[in-house]
């Protein structure tokens, strides 16, 4: 036995192993450094173990089957079926590189974290640890029910982690709207589960795909895909399941943000893009046309919704949660050309949205941490002690829009090729102008955070509840454990922009996602899967390109410069202004809203489905 | 009356999200989650059945007696711990914002206003 065939169990269950351990001895004061960094080698290690096994799965499938149990043949009912009596672990390229996506990142959040809580538990890298391995485990499982509990434990772990300071009223309420609507999603991905197994007897994804191939599209498939959909989009923040997002990012600690943002977000597209592929695709058949067009119009609307609300806001943690929206819905947009170049593009964009979302939302934890607020108002200028984080900060805004050579740059630019190879010529234009409005934010509150630049905006309301107590006082120093992370992930999404294999190695990993026989294949008869033969896109970037990720850059610096520049602040009485403060009055606080858009949104889809379907 | 389960694990769905939306205190609002979910227990006790299997406990029922599947049961069984964790966590929420907000009412929690 090779050690790699071990990686993939042994991966989640060291961290969760070590989260359970840190659990029981995280109220020995004495013992808090050292569990501290037990949790940090622990991250770091599973992180290596992902990345080998990213390397490894270059050329196939790595599957694991628990206890032993391979899939066997005459089974009572169907003789002539493979079926798989165990439970497997089936981790492809893309599930390997969203598990490393994830290791990667909590391990800089806990770097960053070393010095900036202060209570003594080591309650924080339990749960941090625990909700590593469940997004490893996600990311790896080959099982559906085992994605509903991982999903569940995902979810579990981040409600705790967003209600951790929970001495304060933000942080609660937050923390209820979060769980509440992800959980409704979770009871709804989980009767389409049950829908599923009704009808195929398997809960092995491959064998699910292969067992509802052969038979005409009926509704109780339509209906179990739209339903278990549905709840991976309510973790994946698509319009109009998206409202937790926001609260949940504007009251949970800083480090816990940067996996919100840089994977778990991206893990619920990931769950979507793992369940059509694997199980619906071939039983819809002609009809995944209304599915393409269904994705498009929600990816759209997202990224305009997520656009909007990002630039008029002043929190700058909202701010960065509106932003990860807005690419959420280029990323659906992505997977919603079906094809390999695409689903690859939105690979290597989720890689760097991850990286350099991480860098920021460490960046707006300095800021925290100094001054105690993340309003732009009420920080504006005081910024300028810390001239390093500015440099960072702007780099990072633009490395946000697509600046080359970061890894944004080229997913934005391969997916740009993508949608024009797949007759969509106007999505680039949407990539640009929601890529230009987000970044053109976040480097507005750059400059007059760390530059002062323009006038002083008026105190509001926003900048007063700002800077509730997750930090205690302000602090003169900043350590040095916090520079390092946010410049590291900076540098790592540069890197990854400069390594052509990614891009090759992503599309080709995409094009066998895509399809879903050689997939079943690998995992039900244990043959490596050949390479399918479809036609690759050349990756190299084109002049095209470096046209549109110039202007998504100039357009941010645009974004960014004019509102510092011109008041924009007195002009609240204009028609504009009155229909946006309506529109973000729907995001009230109040969870049962949440939950009566949650319902109705998934209604719209649901008919919208039927309908195609029927035709 | 084959279909009858999967009417009452619909209705148990339905009437739980409305009873979330209309829900005045905390406590009511989660316990409405609660029933939410318990619809998709009846729902996998529904399709908890083979025919044409054979039984691995016992042998001498003809095939096509309805045998009960193992899978789901253990679905189920997974399904109620996943929603003890998840009910457990989110009542300490609701008695953390008793003590901060000095309310249950969902309407009055205004901590969070963009």
């Amino acid at each position: 036995m090779r050690i790699v065939d071990a990686l993939p169990p042994v991966a989640p269950t060291l961290a969760l192993l070590i989260a359970a351990v840190m659990g029981t001895l995280a109220k020995l004061e004495r013992w808090r450094r050292a569990l501290q960094l037990l949790a940090i080698v622990t991250a770091a290690s599973v992180t290596a173990m992902c990345v080998v096994l990213l390397v490894h799965t270059g050329d196939g499938v790595e599957v694991h089957w628990f206890g032993g149990w391979t899939p066997r043949s005459g089974v009572a009912g169907a003789p002539s079926r493979i079926h798989a009596i165990g439970i497997d672990f089936a981790v492809d390229p893309l599930g390997a590189g969203m598990a490393t996506l994830a290791g990667v990142l909590v391990t800089a959040a806990l770097v960053f974290s070393w010095r900036y809580f202060e209570q003594e538990a080591a309650f924080f890298e339990a749960l941090m640890l625990g909700f590593l391995a469940a997004m490893v485990a996600f990311s790896f499982t080959g099982d559906i029910f085992d994605l509903f509990v991982f999903f569940e434990l995902m979810g579990v772990c981040a409600y705790a982690l967003t209600a951790y300071r929970v001495e304060d009223r933000g942080p609660i309420q937050g923390a209820l709207n979060f769980a509440v609507t992800n959980s409704v999603g979770a009871y709804l991905m989980l009767a389409g589960i049950g829908l599923v197994y009704a009808r195929t007897g398997a809960l092995n994804m491959a064998e699910i795909g292969e067992a509802l191939a052969g038979r005409p599209l009926d509704g109780l498939v339509v209906v179990s895909f739209l339903i278990i959909a549905v709840g991976l989009m309510v973790k994946a923040s698509i319009v109009p399941f998206q409202f937790w997002l926001a609260d949940a990012h504007a009251v949970a600690p800083t480090p816990v943000c940067v996996l919100f943002s840089g994977v778990m977000v991206e893990l619920g597209l990931y769950g979507v893009v793992r369940v059509w592929w694997s199980c619906f695709a071939p039983a819809f058949g002609a009809h995944a046309t209304v599915v393409k067009g269904v994705w498009l119009g929600l990816g759209i609307s997202t990224t305009l919704v997520g656009a909007l609300f990002c630039i008029v806001q002043h929190h700058i943690k909202r701010l960065l949660a509106y932003s990860t929206m807005a690419h959420a819905g280029m990323f659906l947009c992505g997977i919603a050309l079906f094809t390999p170049l695409g689903l690859g593009a939105v690979g290597v964009y989720v890689l760097g949205h991850g990286l350099v979302k991480g860098s920021l939302f460490l960046g707006s934890g300095l800021l925290l941490h100094r001054f105690r607020s993340v309003s732009e108002r009420a920080l504006f200028g005081r910024g300028r002690v810390l001239p390093l984080a500015g440099v960072l900060w702007s780099i990072a805004a633009l490395a946000l829009a697509g600046l080359p050579p970061f890894a944004t740059y080229a997913g934005k630019g391969l997916m740009e090729d993508a949608s024009i190879h797949a007759g969509l010529p106007w999505l680039p234009a949407v990539l640009v102008v929601a890529s230009a409005l987000t970044g053109g934010a976040v480097l507005r509150v750059g400059l007059r955070v760390f530059l002062g630049l323009g006038h002083q905006p008026p105190d509001d309301a926003t900048s007063r509840h700002a800077g509730f107590e997750e930090e205690t006082g302000e602090e003169q120093h900043t350590p040095v454990t916090m520079w390092v992370p946010v410049a590291a992930l900076l540098a790592a999404c540069c890197a990854a922009g400069l390594l052509p294999a990614l891009f090759d190695g992503a599309q080709t990993a995409a094009a066998r996602l895509l399809d879903p026989l050689a997939y079943g294949h690998a995992i039900l008869a244990g043959t490596p899967s050949p390479v399918p033969a479809v036609h690759l896109e050349s990756t190299a970037p084109t002049l095209f390109d470096a046209g549109t990720g110039a202007a998504a850059a100039v357009g941010a610096v645009i974004v960014g410069v004019v509102p510092c520049a011109v008041r924009v602040e007195g002009r609240a009485r204009s028609a504009p202004a009155r229909w946006l403060r309506r529109l973000r009055h729907l995001q009230s606080g109040d969870v049962r809203d949440y939950l009566t858009w949650l319902v109705l949104g998934a209604g719209i889809v649901g008919a919208v489905l039927a309908l195609g379907a029927m035709r | 009356m084959d279909f009858l389960p999967y009417v009452v694990s619909a209705w148990l769905f339905g009437v739980g999200v409305v009873a979330m939306v209309t829900a005045r205190n905390l406590i009511s609002l989660i316990m409405a989650l609660v029933v939410t979910q318990s619809s998709t227990y009846v729902l996998l006790l529904a399709i908890g059945y083979v025919t044409g299997a054979a039984p691995p406990i016992f042998a001498s029922v003809p095939s096509s007696t309805p045998a009960v599947d193992p899978v789901v049961q253990a679905l189920t069984l997974t399904d109620i711990v996943v929603e003890a964790t998840v009910t457990a966590l989110l009542l300490t929420f609701a008695v953390r914002a008793h003590q901060r907000f000095g309310t249950l009412d969902p309407r009055e929690l205004r901590a969070l206003r963009d």
